[in-house]
């Protein structure tokens, strides 16, 4: 009973997620110019403010932190600091707005797409987004000198694994909000602690244990330690191991999304 | 082969059961209704049949597929309108048919084609780089129903199309589905407006909590649940409990005139072939009504009969 005109059913896979992907990207086009500021103007503030200002306090009582002067201490773990941010920004408001407010995760599971090809095509634009805005802060921290060598280049992909690491954890968190009450909640008892203790203006050596426990069995301090890794060439074992616990947030989150998600919407 | 097909479809949310077990058959080309007030269960129906809301139990079958099992290709054949519009305000008309027919996969020539046609049948084609936030609430559901079009689609599922609609808006939404029905789309609907039911369906059922109580034409639904009249009457209510209007304590006045007699709050319902026979009855028993009204029967008095309410409170 197959009559002409019935649109040609998309097999599942990546065109699929592609095609959720272009809506998002048609927004992300519509409002990038107007949050760039608040978004990007964050990290590089910190740069300006902290890299330079207090680095050069840092560099001449005790000639950096571990031999590294305090700028190219500071500059690759901003990268992922911006990452966190990223995906805390888009990954909160806008995708509860998404089910709640214009309910545009409805309009979309009612065609040939399903949660899957949603929640990944969302995610998807998130990475783009994010990969650049690290690659635009790799460009502009450069012209301050605070990145060395070409290696600076692969803090970029970990910049949008930090990302992803948050970002799937946290539409897992969202999609089980029951109001939006939360996200507040979630910057100030989690982004903001993290970004202050994960390693990213001094290291987690300085801290109690119990609280280099806590940088451990989060994304973010992982996700500085490899930027910074990867910034100053100086990668070796542990930088794998931040790179598999990263890649374990991301999975894990995504199983996190995937449930919650489906749960939410298709009740 | 029906195009959809229901045999004991049960839905449950938590250990509250919204939908309990019912059959529904549509061919290809009907005009098939559920009419039922807040809570019957139709949203929750029509969500399972439009493949976006899993079933808890029973048969279910839409063009011969399950929406279990091949719920994207029922829906890439499908047209749907939810009870809540949900179109993105922020873009124009015209973007909004395009992102959603490229959820579909389309091409975006074949989006750009049909787009001329669809604000055309939407009678939005002025309106096409406006903004939607601003629109009017039948624009925004003439949109709905263009958008749930751009797949050309051979069912188009609506979930009470001209819910919170001005009647004139109501009157030029309904014309644009006559037209769909008259192109051979097959419209499966929703509806708590008895009007509606009765302009738009060659068939409905009459759901009430989450179960079917009739299934018919409006015509032979109305032949077999009422009089060909209603007379609706109103009496002093002096002297009555005022807080139910006092026409429940009244009915028994009027008791033996039509066949039947109804007692809303404010109004008696003397259900009778003939509505002035009645009528005259009545002031032959000496009654002076305040009012009184011969009509003919509707959907509505077909739901009170079955139900002992009525469809809109
Ligand atoms: N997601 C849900 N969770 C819990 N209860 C629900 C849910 N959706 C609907 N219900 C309940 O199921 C019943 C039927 O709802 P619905 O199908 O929306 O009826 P209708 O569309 O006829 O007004 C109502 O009592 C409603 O509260
Ligand atoms: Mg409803």
């Amino acid at each position: 009973m197959t009559s002409e005109g019935v649109a040609p059913l998309v097999p599942p896979g990546p065109r699929r997620v592609g095609l959720a992907a272009e809506y998002f990207l048609r927004v992300w086009r519509r409002t990038w110019v107007g949050s760039v500021f608040s978004r990007f103007g964050g990290p590089l503030l910190m740069l300006l403010a902290l890299g330079i200002g207090l680095g050069s306090l840092v560099d001449d009582s005790s000639g950096g932190v571990g031999g590294v002067g305090y700028l190219f201490f500071v500059a690759p773990a901003l990268i992922a600091v911006q990452g966190m941010m990223d995906a805390a920004q888009e990954s909160m408001w806008p995708v509860y707005g998404y089910f709640t407010w214009n309910r545009m995760y409805h309009s979309m599971l009612a065609t040939s797409l399903t949660v899957t090809d949603v929640v990944l095509g969302h995610l998807s634009v998130i990475a783009m987004q994010s990969a650049i805005a690290s690659a635009a802060f790799v460009l502009v921290a450069s012209l301050f000198g605070a990145f060395a060598s070409w290696w600076a280049l692969l803090s970029i992909p970990v910049g949008v694994l930090t990302c992803l690491a948050f970002a799937t954890v946290l539409f897992g968190v969202t999609s089980r909000a029951r109001t939006d009450g939360v996200f507040n909640v979630v910057f100030r008892l989690v982004i903001t602690p993290l970004m202050l203790f994960s390693g990213v203006f001094f290291p987690v050596d300085l801290l109690p244990t119990g609280m280099q426990v806590l940088a451990w069995v989060t994304p973010l301090w992982h996700g500085v330690e490899l930027s910074r890794d990867c910034a100053t060439a100086s990668a070796d074992v542990m930088s794998l191991v931040h790179l598999a616990v990263l890649l374990v947030f991301v999975a894990g989150g995504l199983v996190l999304a995937l449930t919650g998600m489906r749960k939410r919407l298709v009740s | 082969m029906p195009i959809l097909l229901a045999r004991g479809l049960t839905k449950t949310f938590g250990d509250f059961e919204a939908v309990k077990g019912i059959d529904v058959e549509v061919a290809k080309g009907e005009a098939f209704g559920f009419l039922g007030p807040n809570g019957a269960g139709k949203s929750s129906t029509m969500k399972m049949v439009a493949a976006t809301s899993p079933r808890t139990g029973g048969e279910l079958s839409m063009f011969g597929l399950d929406p279990d099992v091949d719920g994207a290709a029922i829906r890439a054949r499908l047209g749907s309108c939810p009870q809540q519009d949900n179109l993105d305000e922020e873009l124009t008309v015209e973007e909004n048919l395009h992102v959603y027919g490229r959820f579909f996969g389309l091409p975006r020539a074949v989006i750009r084609e049909r787009t001329e046609e669809l604000l055309d049948f939407a009678q939005l084609t002025e309106r096409r780089r406006d903004k939607v936030e601003p629109l009017s609430g039948g624009m925004k559901r003439r949109l709905t129903i263009a958008r749930a079009l751009v797949n050309d689609p051979d069912v188009l599922l609506l979930d009470e199309p001209t819910t919170g609609l001005d009647p004139q808006a109501r009157h030029v939404l309904w014309d644009r589905l006559f037209r769909l029905k008259r192109r051979g789309v097959t419209l499966i609907l929703t509806t708590h407006y008895m009007d509606e039911a009765e302009q738009l369906c060659d068939r409905l059922v009459v759901m009430d909590h989450g179960r079917i109580v009739a299934e018919g034409s409006p015509r032979a639904l109305i032949q077999e649940h009422s009089t060909r009249e209603v007379l609706e009457l109103r009496l002093p209510v002096d002297g009555h409990d005022e807080s139910d209007g006092g026409h429940t304590e009244l009915a028994h006045l009027v008791e033996g005139v039509g066949e039947r007699v109804e007692a809303l709050p404010d109004r008696l319902l003397i259900y009778a072939d003939h509505g002035d026979a009645a009528l005259e009855t009545v002031t032959d028993r000496g009654l002076q009504p305040v009012s009184a009204l011969v009509r003919r029967s509707t959907l509505e008095d077909v739901f009170l009969h079955l139900t002992g309410r009525t469809l809109v409170d």
